[in-house]
């Protein structure tokens, strides 16, 4: 329910807008509002009239809705959002009644109607409440309670749920109905990654609505008549489609479920930081959901530039290596002779201060053109930055390393790293991306590089094999897991995860997002901006006090495609820069 | 933790016809049923009704297939075989007897007449849905409003319609039948 309520702040987006729609003056509780008279279906795009729930939110003026949903088409079932109204009176010369002070008159509607569905009328007065509003409201949610099971104390949606929160508001607190519940299928399998409870399901329709009309997989439909109406898939046909976590958002009660955090954690526990997914290229804006320094889940927040209000599963559930156990959270330094494998000494305890100051000594006395950087598209537009810099000073060859798999129509980008359009802005991939790690690898061969600092990517997997990396007089490896260049490397920098530190990333369309810090890194890890920044202090002189936004603001000075963006001004959905 | 709460697999209220096979009159005839509409999808109740004449009920296999002529997904269809009671789930008797339990009816005598039917042929009147006898002989059902509702009790034992049934008409009905 978050992306629902999430600001969209300011976004520049340079989309060709369409030519202004013709606008209409409505009231919502005697508030003027001018609205569009026609507003773009969610979906196809197509013009729809504007609807009163659309004018009400204009008028910053909540409907109470449980069907409706802003990004998909309208079903009109709940009755959640009836309202009252009243449209200007037409006298019999066809014109409208004006009152004795001067004010039209309006003719209030008798019934009335769901705001979700009805389009407004210039001159209409929409009535959010009224007494008879109220009443309607606590009648939709009596009856939407007769079979409900009340099962809040064991519902993961417990906590951020619209039939809690309404009935709070328009419930009674106590039932009328003696007769029995109506019981349905408690814990039915959908899919890989979704258990539905059908006695929780107010038959909102909105996942059936989502599937088929957003990720465009007809799965989802409703049995049976009545009180018996039950959501399903079609049996033997599994709910599996790369957005089905979307619905468990989208469900405004926990009858939709996701496996993955079923029964994990109460929702009020957690902490909710606003992030990206790092899975691919589209960078889709994200909560991250964490209590005590572990993260619990990953959910989508409004970004209509990248993602509307979705995610992908694949993106969603990719989380769980932060957490790992064999994360690396000490710094670690090998001394050169004992550099066979496993054998190596490693001296007791060395200190971030004095591995940097080691290394930068090395890295100032290396012969220009001895050494050679493959960093990671998977790191942020500052770290890139800082690193680029490095390089240019120390004359050093760079390259990043692609990571492609298939995409999909929807979200999924095939370019799965999250900052393949920052690698190249800021000049350290080559072009083509990749294109300079056998030059590297031959360099290595023929000795004449001598030194190879690594980024988070493993160097044997981009052919720079390990007895190349053998060969090397100094290996430097920052990184978050284990593999086989930290394993071999001279000096290894434990590095964070996204979540635990701040930073942007460059979307494949150029929209440079940032992302806050969630958790606490591991052990002595650190951000990776904050140790380049002071490798860079001592083997460039360069001064400055080290924060994310000043490493960010310098290098929008720097890098063309970033002139003219501060931290600041990115704002909670980033800024799309001319790339 | 989470591996111990066990789920349950999609529910099924269909059964599976193994030896399904589409004639090719019934393939020509839904063929030309979908004709009759603008768009195919309008065609998914005739079609129904054109697999329930020929095979008596209908199957996961035909729900399948009628979707796939349609160009739609299944449970589309699916949707439809729950929704309205008219469509069985599973075969039902030769002697397919409907009683109408909507107002008049209730008041002139439906229950009674349901429940002399269910006591005749060994039924419980008291369970769910449709009644069928083990022979598969007689099944026995609830329907709403037959628009008979002037001369009620009324019921229909296929598709003949029966007024104003007294227990001894009822009698005759079953009589008819062979009971
Ligand atoms: S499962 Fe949730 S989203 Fe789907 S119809 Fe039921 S209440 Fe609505
Ligand atoms: S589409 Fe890409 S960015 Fe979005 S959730 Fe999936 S993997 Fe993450
Ligand atoms: S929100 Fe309008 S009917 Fe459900
Ligand atoms: S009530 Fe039985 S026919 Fe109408």
């Amino acid at each position: 329910m978050l992306t629902e309520t999430m600001s969209t702040a300011a976004t520049i987006e340079t989309k060709p807008q369409p030519p202004p729609a013709e606008k209409i003056k409505v009231k919502v509780d005697g508030k003027e509002v001018a609205v569009p008279k026609t507003t773009p279906d969610p979906v196809t795009g197509k013009p729809l009239p504007t609807s009163m729930i659309q004018a009400c939110a204009a008028a910053n003026v909540i409907v109470p809705h449980y069907c409706y949903h802003p990004k998909l088409p309208v079903a009109g079932s709940c009755r959640m959002c009836l309202v009252e109204f009243g449209t200007p009176a037409i006298g019999p010369d066809r014109k409208p009644i004006v009152n004795p002070d001067g004010t039209t008159k309006i003719s209030r509607a008798l019934r009335p109607v769901i705001a979700c569905a009805t389009p407004v009328s210039p001159g209409m007065e929409i009535y959010t409440n009224t007494p008879a509003v109220r009443l309607m409201r606590e009648g939709v949610l009596e009856f939407l309670l007769i079979n409900h099971p009340l099962d809040c104390p064991i519902c993961d949606q417990a906590g951020e749920c619209k039939l809690q929160e309404y009935s709070v508001d328009y419930g009674n607190s106590e039932s009328r109905f003696v007769e029995a519940k109506v019981h349905k299928p408690k814990r039915v399998e959908l899919g890989p990654r979704i258990v539905l409870d059908d006695e929780r399901c107010i038959l909102c329709s909105r996942c059936i609505r989502f599937t088929r009309d957003v990720a465009g997989d007809d799965a989802l439909g409703f049995v049976n008549r009545g009180s018996h109406s039950t959501l399903t898939a079609y049996p033997g046909r599994a709910f599996d489609n790369n957005y089905t976590l979307n619905t468990v958002d989208i469900c405004p009660v926990g009858a939709l479920t996701s496996k993955d955090f079923r029964f994990r954690m109460r929702v009020w526990f957690l902490k909710e930081t606003r992030s990206l997914c790092t899975s691919c290229a589209t960078g889709c804006n994200i909560v991250i959901g964490s209590r005590e320094d572990a993260i619990y889940r990953y959910e989508p927040r409004e970004n209509d530039a990248v993602n509307s209000c979705w995610m992908c599963d694949h993106g969603r559930l990719n989380y769980k290596w932060i957490g790992r156990e064999d994360r690396l959270v000490e710094v670690r330094k090998r001394e050169a002779e004992g550099r066979g494998q496993a054998s190596g000494s490693r001296s007791a305890a060395p200190t971030w201060s004095a591995v940097l100051g080691e290394i930068s000594q090395k890295l100032k006395a290396a012969e220009p053109g001895s050494i050679a950087i493959v960093a990671s598209a998977r790191q942020t537009n500052e770290e890139l930055h800082l690193l680029a810099k490095l390089a240019k000073r120390l004359g050093a060859l760079t390259d990043s390393v692609p990571r492609i798999a298939a995409g999909d129509k929807l979200l999924l980008n095939a370019d799965r790293n999250p900052n393949s359009t920052g690698a190249r802005l800021t000049g350290i991939a080559a072009d083509p991306m990749g294109s300079n790690l056998p030059a590297i690898a031959g360099g290595i061969r023929s000795g004449r590089i001598k030194t190879l600092i690594v980024f988070g990517e493993d160097a044997t997997k981009c052919g720079i094999d390990a007895d190349l990396l053998d060969k090397l007089e100094l290996l430097i490896a920052s990184d978050i897991l284990p593999n086989a260049t930290t394993r071999r490397a001279h000096y290894l920098l434990p590095g964070c995860a996204h979540a635990e530190k701040r930073g942007t990333f460059t979307n494949t369309k150029g929209r440079v997002q940032k992302f806050l810090k969630a958790v606490e890194p591991r052990g002595d890890a650190r951000p990776e901006w904050e140790y380049l920044h002071e490798l860079l202090v001592n083997v460039t002189s360069r001064d400055g006090i080290a924060s994310i936004e000043g490493v960010f603001n310098e290098m929008a000075k720097e890098v063309p495609a970033f002139s003219g963006l501060t931290w600041a001004t990115l704002g909670d959905t980033g800024i799309s820069a001319k790339i | 933790m989470n591996e111990s709460h066990t789920t349950e697999p999609i529910p099924n209220a269909l059964l599976s016809q193994p030896d399904f096979a589409v004639p090719a009159a019934l393939a020509a005839e839904a063929d030309e049923l979908i004709t009759h509409y603008p768009v195919k999808r309008s065609a998914s109740l005739m079609l129904l009704h054109a697999f329930q004449d020929h095979f008596g009920y209908i199957s996961q296999q035909a729900v399948v297939w009628i979707a796939a002529r349609l160009e739609l997904a299944p449970i589309n269809i699916y949707e439809l075989v729950t929704f309205y009671p008219m469509f069985h789930q599973k075969p039902v008797g030769k002697c397919h007897l409907k009683i109408c339990r909507t107002l008049s009816c209730a008041l002139g005598g439906a229950y009674e007449l349901h429940e002399h039917f269910c006591k005749k042929l060994g039924l419980d009147a008291k369970a769910h849905g449709p009644q069928t006898t083990g022979d598969g002989k007689y099944t026995v059902e609830f329907v709403e409003c037959l628009a008979g509702c002037g001369t009620a009790p009324v019921m229909m034992c296929n598709d003949t319609f029966h007024e104003g049934v007294s227990l001894k008409k009822a009698d005759e009905i079953l009589k008819g039948r062979g009971q």
